[in-house]
């Protein structure tokens, strides 16, 4: 269950999509950084900061050089391609200079591809080789098809790149509005909102719905876009989160006691009362799942879809007040304070991996979309980035000022942290890799103190809750350009989104399915096979896979004497144990090599070496 | 009945006497005709009716004897000649009298039954009802064997369609519809004049008449010729190809030999020849010779390391021959490897680096002389120095050595035929690795130590300052000393919490390089483990009972797998931001706080990591396989409060539990992994392998790709959520005939005939057994 946006299918081009920085780049220049000062092969233009809103078009110089790349890397292809050699005439007797389809670069496709084909199988019945052959070329047409139809993913990133030598952490807020279009300018916005105080936030999935919560009970779920208030109330109680669940039709706010459920009128639904004392939520949206974190230190999993409560785990580890989630794995992430970040799945009673990031407690946690990094913040004002792809070891570590109280991952990997009335945004270089904490991308400064952070999903913007009220900052390229029209479209009508919960719903994962590696969903449980062959030994009393010891045939003519048997028995024995031998002398020979691998050669081996003795 | 009897006997009685009377009349005949002419013909119609009359008679017809006399001079006087024009020829007299006599078939027939043996009991019903199957068994199967290929085909088609007539899609080509169309338009007119005058095809566009013309080309008769003249040729090939495979396969030594020799004399006397006629040439070929020579020199031929040279080797000890033919080998690969110009100097080096050698170290190399013919100038000057080198190492590694003896005598006590050669190699070999271990060693401690170092000397925690002094010192102690901390027993075990103090950091290396003897002696791993931290860890009791429950793990993987170390993960260093915008509430006395609370949270912290690693050590004890103890106390000896049951019974009835597998979090010492298995996902996973595979992975890979719509394009998830089978609904779906698949009706009705008799034909050896029966 990955939720990876899916490269194919998503139709509407968006016209309101924050476009601040665009050039005539197209995504798979992304390489390129967009801090990279000066790199810009075109000259400076006159104004001071190059921040152009993405023209029309693209410009000129950059269009016949890439079509002319383009037409010849085609060419090139088409000699190795002529695959189907028969030319299919036309009418005319011309020919098609391109047969067949486009070719797609191997790379494009190999993003797609699933099955390790390194790994061989050599000796299998020609039965399990065809099977085998026929999954492979399978895997290739999808994954080709699947790299043919990113084509369809028309849009591109934004970024902010600064002149030469320019610090794009100097670019501030009111410059990046002054450059980008009225559109876009409009999503940069501040609420004023001192009187209900600090106040959490939420996103929808579509990031079309922003809902807001103020601590001192100030609850309002708004189209943030248009800015048209859906409803506005007053619960007359502390609120500490606030969330969406899977539409924006409803609402999950955690009050003082107990967890109330509102809809989009500002009706209460519910009040889940065996929900009680609830510091954080999180949505699990292909589960239907509302992971709760309450101050007694359980962690509760509300089956939304039936209402019922999954699991509730005792974390033991105290008040609960730091989760998140993965989206890659649903797994939710609770950070304590003894400097632990323990991972939980509601199918295990233990956490599934209990990693000790920080001296001090841990303040905040945030996971990447694809479910690769982890940022933890402690209270030794550090801030770490994880590897979670079986290590859990920190690649970068950074200490600040004052230590981060919230962090959030945007889609495409940015990072940004709140301390105190300072928000710090951290990009990576290019798409997969984590974000360097060297130099901050962005920085802003607020009107109060952080209380929630979050990037809203397919738009440019950093959605910041604080003391003072709200912030909508613009953070050019943090979203992802492409969104999946059946899956998170911002535009849908309301029908649309009534169809879309029926099919979610019946799409519904089950909960015990979060597991760590969702991959292994897809693997035999070899455990269980060995006791049912196990059992069907002892069932049956004998193995009947075994291989049947060899029995000599009885041959005619007194050539078959006891002597003779024994003699043919033996012969076969020794061929087995001969095969035996040579395969452990390979087995041996490959760990030999393997070792020789492994050995670090200091310096390169000079050609004299040889005579060295 | 007597009547009737009487009167056919009497019937019978007067034609036997008319049958009498005719020859007597025949005898007498001629007379009368000599008497009377005049009678004679209507003596002879007279004859003839009585015939006439005797043959109406059916049963006595027989054929009578017809005097056939041409001659019509019949006296009695003498005898007329007429009629006797041609001679007798002698051959007619030597045939048989008689023809043939009719008793030969008879004869036959009594010989053939004479000529049969006893006949044959009938074989038993059942027996034939035997053979009748197998036949039709064997029959049926070889009609059905030919549906197989279409049976694999649809088994593994990736969809079925049924009903399976299909009707032919019938898309007669453009070029046909076009044909009969006409341009009637002026347009039309125009355009098709244009193509005209262009000669571009217009009623069968395929192809110009220059590209028919261009076809044409080549006429029958050269394409004849060509196709004779490849065949010829292809046939030569063949032939010469299968004579030198002839050739190659002849084994005799002597015959290569002689035609070696024979292809050298040849080379050699065409160089002469070339070198009178064409010296530059000659020249060339020369040079060629010498660059073969030279390629021969770098590459590893005639080294006596090929597969050849190595099975000689083994066989040298023994066989006479196989000396020679290494030694052969060996003066063959001097001889290429020395250089041209300078061959007396190296001549004289060689032969002083050997008295040198002697001197020095005389018994390595007469070892090697004895055992190597042709020596390598370069591997004589090296050795001295080589050999000393050793005698230095001596020392430090006084253990590996007879260690590393006792191996290699060992294996040769297992193969006793391995060559001296071998050995020798494997003597070398074993040095080179020693010499590299201990430089190793040598090498890695300082420079361990100088890391540790590094990173202790930028920690601005006094604690940890404290510990980097004693680092220092550890560092000037001498080696000897941490091989007696790692220590002989149990009694180190005992002495062990005392000296963690003493020198805390040098267990926190364990990627140190140790010579494998160090970690051998070592039995117990849990020393360097870094867990045992030094300040706060209770001494005593808890310590050492974790010390001893802990089983020794193989010293080898954790070498392998460095252990990262936790305090420093934690501790390390990192670079602050200078950021831009620094919170407002921070920044008066921003440096100083920051200072402040970093020594308050490092103080915190290592209660932390104690926890932590605490933690750890518990969830490792809870995941290992518990052993089962079936003792049962006072059974079979004496019982009662107090006693133990013997340490011996307590052996036999411990089941231990076997090894797990080694945890994921080994080497990660700031992580815990639930090593527990989720049975609530583990009850959706597939639990079965299915039919043609036979490993998990294989299996595995078949279903790693998904194949839902969230995952794929619409037309791949189309193509791989394709059914099976497509049925057309309401239409009769009939079994397969063989007009379906392209085979002639024939085989069906076949198939049907045998089945319903099967015998039908038999094959030979069932003929004759049958036959046999039913003659019977």
């Amino acid at each position: 269950m990955e939720t990876a946006p899916k490269p194919g299918k998503n139709v509407p081009p968006k016209k309101n999509k924050l476009k601040t920085k665009k050039k005539p780049r197209r995504y798979w220049e992304d390489v390129a950084t967009p801090t990279a000062a000066g790199t810009s092969p075109e000259p400076p233009p006159n104004k001071k900061r190059k921040r152009e809103v993405r023209p029309e078009r693209p410009k000129n110089t950059r269009i016949p050089k890439k079509s002319w790349n383009s037409k010849k890397r085609q060419v090139q292809r088409k000699s190795r391609e002529h695959r189907n050699p028969a030319p299919q005439g036309t009418l005319s007797g011309a020919q098609d200079p391109f047969p067949g389809p486009a070719p797609i670069p191997v790379e494009a496709a190999r993003k797609f591809r699933r099955i390790d084909k390194s790994k061989k199988f050599p000796d299998c019945k020609p039965q399990t080789q065809s099977r085998l052959e026929v999954a492979e070329a399978e895997e290739e047409v999808v994954s080709v098809k699947a790299a043919r139809s990113e084509l369809l993913l028309a849009e591109e990133p934004g970024f902010l790149e600064g002149e030469d030598g320019e610090d794009t952490a100097k670019i501030r807020q009111a410059d990046i509005v002054e450059a980008v279009d009225i559109a876009s300018a409009a999503k940069h916005f501040d609420l004023n909102l001192r009187q209900f105080g600090p106040y959490r936030l939420n996103y929808s999935r579509t990031g079309r719905h922003l809902t807001l919560g103020g601590r001192r009970g100030h609850v309002a779920a708004l189209d943030w876009i248009t800015k048209k208030l859906m409803c506005e109330i007053n619960v007359m109680e502390a609120v500490r989160d606030i969330r969406f669940l899977h539409s924006e039709a409803l609402l999950a706010v955690a009050q003082n006691r107990w967890l109330h459920i509102y809809d989009n009128q500002g009706i209460e639904l519910h009040c889940i009362r065996r929900c009680d004392r609830i510091t954080r939520l999180e949505f699990l949206p292909f589960h239907f799942l509302l992971a709760t974190a309450s101050e007694t230190g359980f962690l509760t999993y509300l089956d939304v879809s039936v209402g019922k409560i999954v699991t509730a785990l005792n974390a033991r580890a105290g008040r609960l007040d730091v989760m998140t989630q993965n989206p890659y794995n649903a797994v939710i992430h609770l950070g304590h304070s003894n400097g632990t970040v323990s991972l939980w799945s509601p199918a295990m009673k233990e956490p599934l991996v209990k990693i000790l990031c920080h001296r001090g407690g841990v303040r905040s946690v945030a996971v990447d979309s694809t479910g690769t990094y982890m940022a933890t913040s402690g209270l030794d004002h550090q801030i770490k980035i994880f590897d979670l792809r079986g290590t859990f070891q920190p690649l970068s570590t950074r200490t600040l000022p004052q230590g981060a109280g919230h962090l959030a991952f945007s889609q495409r990997g940015l990072l940004a942290a709140g301390m105190g009335d300072v928000i710090n945004i951290w990009a990576g270089q290019g798409k997969a890799s984590p974000p360097s904490l060297e130099q901050p991308y962005l920085t802003h400064h607020l009107s109060g103190n952080v209380h929630g952070l979050q990037f809203c999903p397919f738009e440019d913007v950093l959605g910041v809750g604080h003391s003072g009220g709200f912030t909508s900052m613009l953070v050019p390229g943090a979203a992802e350009p492409n969104f999946d029209g059946l899956e998170s479209n911002p535009y849908r009508s309301k029908k649309q989104r009534q169809e879309w919960e029926v099919k979610a719903l019946l799409e519904k994962v089950p909960a015990e399915l979060i597991c760590l590696d969702p991959r292994a969903l897809a693997e035999v449980d070899v455990i269980s096979l060995e006791q049912q062959k196990k059992e069907r030994i002892e069932r049956l009393g004998y193995d009947p896979k075994a291989k049947v010891p060899f029995q000599p045939k009885p041959k005619q003519k007194g050539r078959s004497s006891t002597a003779s048997l024994v003699k043919r028995k033996r012969k076969v024995m020794d061929e087995e144990h001969r095969d035996k031998v040579r395969q452990n002398l390979k087995q041996q020979q490959r760990q030999q090599q393997k070792q020789d691998k492994d050995k670090p050669t200091g310096a390169r081996p000079s050609a004299l070496d040889r005579f060295v003795r | 009945m007597s009547a009737t009897r009487a009167s056919k006997s009497l019937l019978a009685l007067s034609q036997q006497e008319e049958l009498e009377d005719l020859p007597k009349e025949d005898d007498d005949d001629p007379l009368n005709t000599s008497e009377d002419e005049g009678n004679s013909d209507g003596e002879r119609k007279h004859q003839k009716f009585l015939e006439a009359i005797v043959s109406l008679d059916g049963k006595n017809r027989r054929k009578l004897a017809e005097r056939s006399e041409a001659s019509l001079k019949v006296s009695e006087f003498n005898v007329s000649s007429e009629g006797s024009g041609e001679k007798l020829v002698l051959s007619d007299l030597l045939g048989p009298g008689k023809a043939s006599s009719s008793l030969s078939s008879v004869k036959k027939q009594l010989n053939r039954v004479k000529a049969k043996k006893t006949v044959e009991l009938p074989l038993h019903k059942e027996e034939i009802a035997r053979i009748h199957r197998e036949v039709a068994f064997n029959k049926t199967s070889q009609t059905l064997s030919k549906w197989d290929p279409i049976v694999v085909k649809n088994r593994q088609a990736e969809q079925l369609v049924f009903p399976l007539n299909k009707e032919p899609a019938a898309f007669a080509p453009i070029e046909h519809t076009l044909s009969g169309w006409k341009a009637r338009t002026p347009l039309e007119q125009e355009v098709f004049n244009l193509l005209n005058k262009n000669k571009q095809p217009v009623t069968d566009p395929l192809l110009t008449p220059m590209e028919k013309a261009s076809l044409k080309a080549m006429s029958l008769e050269e394409a004849k010729m060509r196709r004779a003249e490849l065949q010829r040729a292809r046939a030569l090939q063949s032939y010469y190809e299968a004579k030198a495979r002839r050739e190659k396969k002849i084994k005799s030594k002597k015959y290569h030999k002689v035609l070696k020799k024979e292809k050298a004399k040849k080379t050699l006397k065409d160089f002469e020849v070339l070198q009178k006629v064409d010296p530059a040439a000659a020249l060339e070929e020369l040079e060629k010779i010498e660059t073969a020579r030279m390629m021969e020199r770098m590459s590893l031929k005639h080294q006596n390391s090929g597969k050849w040279a190595k099975s000689k080797a083994i066989m040298a000890k023994y066989d006479l021959e196989a000396r020679q033919a290494m030694q052969e080998q060996l003066a063959k690969n001097k001889e290429l490897t020395q250089k041209l110009q300078a061959t007396s100097e190296s001549e004289e080096e060689k032969g002083n680096s050997e008295e040198e050698g002697e001197v020095l170290v005389p018994d390595v190399v007469n070892e090697i002389q004895m055992n190597g013919d042709g020596p390598n100038p370069w591997m004589l000057r090296s050795r001295p120095s080589d050999t000393r080198k050793i005698e230095v190492q001596k020392e430090p590694e006084h253990l590996p050595e007879p260690v590393a003896n006792e191996a290699s005598e060992s294996e040769e006590e297992e193969r006793p035929v391995a060559g001296e050669e071998e050995t020798l190699l494997k003597e070398f070999e074993e040095r080179r690795q020693l010499r590299k271990k201990s430089e190793l060693s040598q090498d890695a401690e300082p420079a361990n130590i100088r890391e540790t170092k590094d990173s202790s000397s930028q920690e601005m925690l006094s604690e940890l300052k404290s510990l980097s002094q004693k680092l220092s010192r550890a560092d000037q102690q001498p080696r000897k000393q941490k091989v007696r901390s790692v220590g002989p027993g149990p009694q180190g075990q005992r002495e062990e919490p005392a000296e963690e103090e003493e020198e805390p950091m040098l267990f926190q290396r364990p990627e140190r390089v140790q010579t494998i003897e160090e970690v051998e002696e070592l039995g117990r791993d849990e020393s360097l483990q870094p867990m045992e931290l030094p300040s706060h860890v209770p001494e005593g009791q808890p310590l050492e009972r974790n010390t001893s429950d802990q089983p020794s793990t193989p010293k080898g993987k954790k070498r392998k797998e460095p252990m990262i170390d936790l305090q420093s993960l934690l501790t390390a260093k990192s670079s602050s931001v200078k950021s831009l915008a620094i919170p407002t509430a921070v920044q008066e006395d921003e440096e100083e706080r920051a200072q402040k609370q970093m020594i308050n949270e490092a103080f915190a912290g290592d209660d932390v990591i104690q926890e932590f690693l605490k933690e750890k050590r518990v969830a490792v004890e809870a995941s290992k396989p518990k052993a089962v103890d079936l003792t049962l106390p006072g059974w079979g000896e004496w019982g009662g409060v107090g006693l133990k049951p013997s340490a011996r019974k307590r052996r036999r009835f411990l089941i231990r539990a076997p090894k797990g597998p080694p945890r994921k979090d080994r080497s990660l010492p700031n992580v815990i992994i639930n090593e527990e298995r989720n049975i609530h996902a583990a009850a959706h996973q597939v639990q079965v392998l299915p039919y043609p595979f036979t490993h998990h992975h294989q299996y595995e890979r078949t279903i790693q790709t998904p194949i839902g719509s969230t995952w794929n394009t619409q037309r791949a998830f189309q193509k791989l959520t394709t059914p099976k089978v497509v049925t057309k609904p309401g239409h009769i779906i009939k079994p397969i005939k063989a007009e379906d698949v392209g085979y002639r009706s024939s085989s069906r009705s076949d198939l049907s005939v045998v089945q319903r008799n099967p015998p039908k034909r038999l094959t030979s050896h069932h003929k004759e057994q049958l036959k046999k029966n039913s003659a019977h």
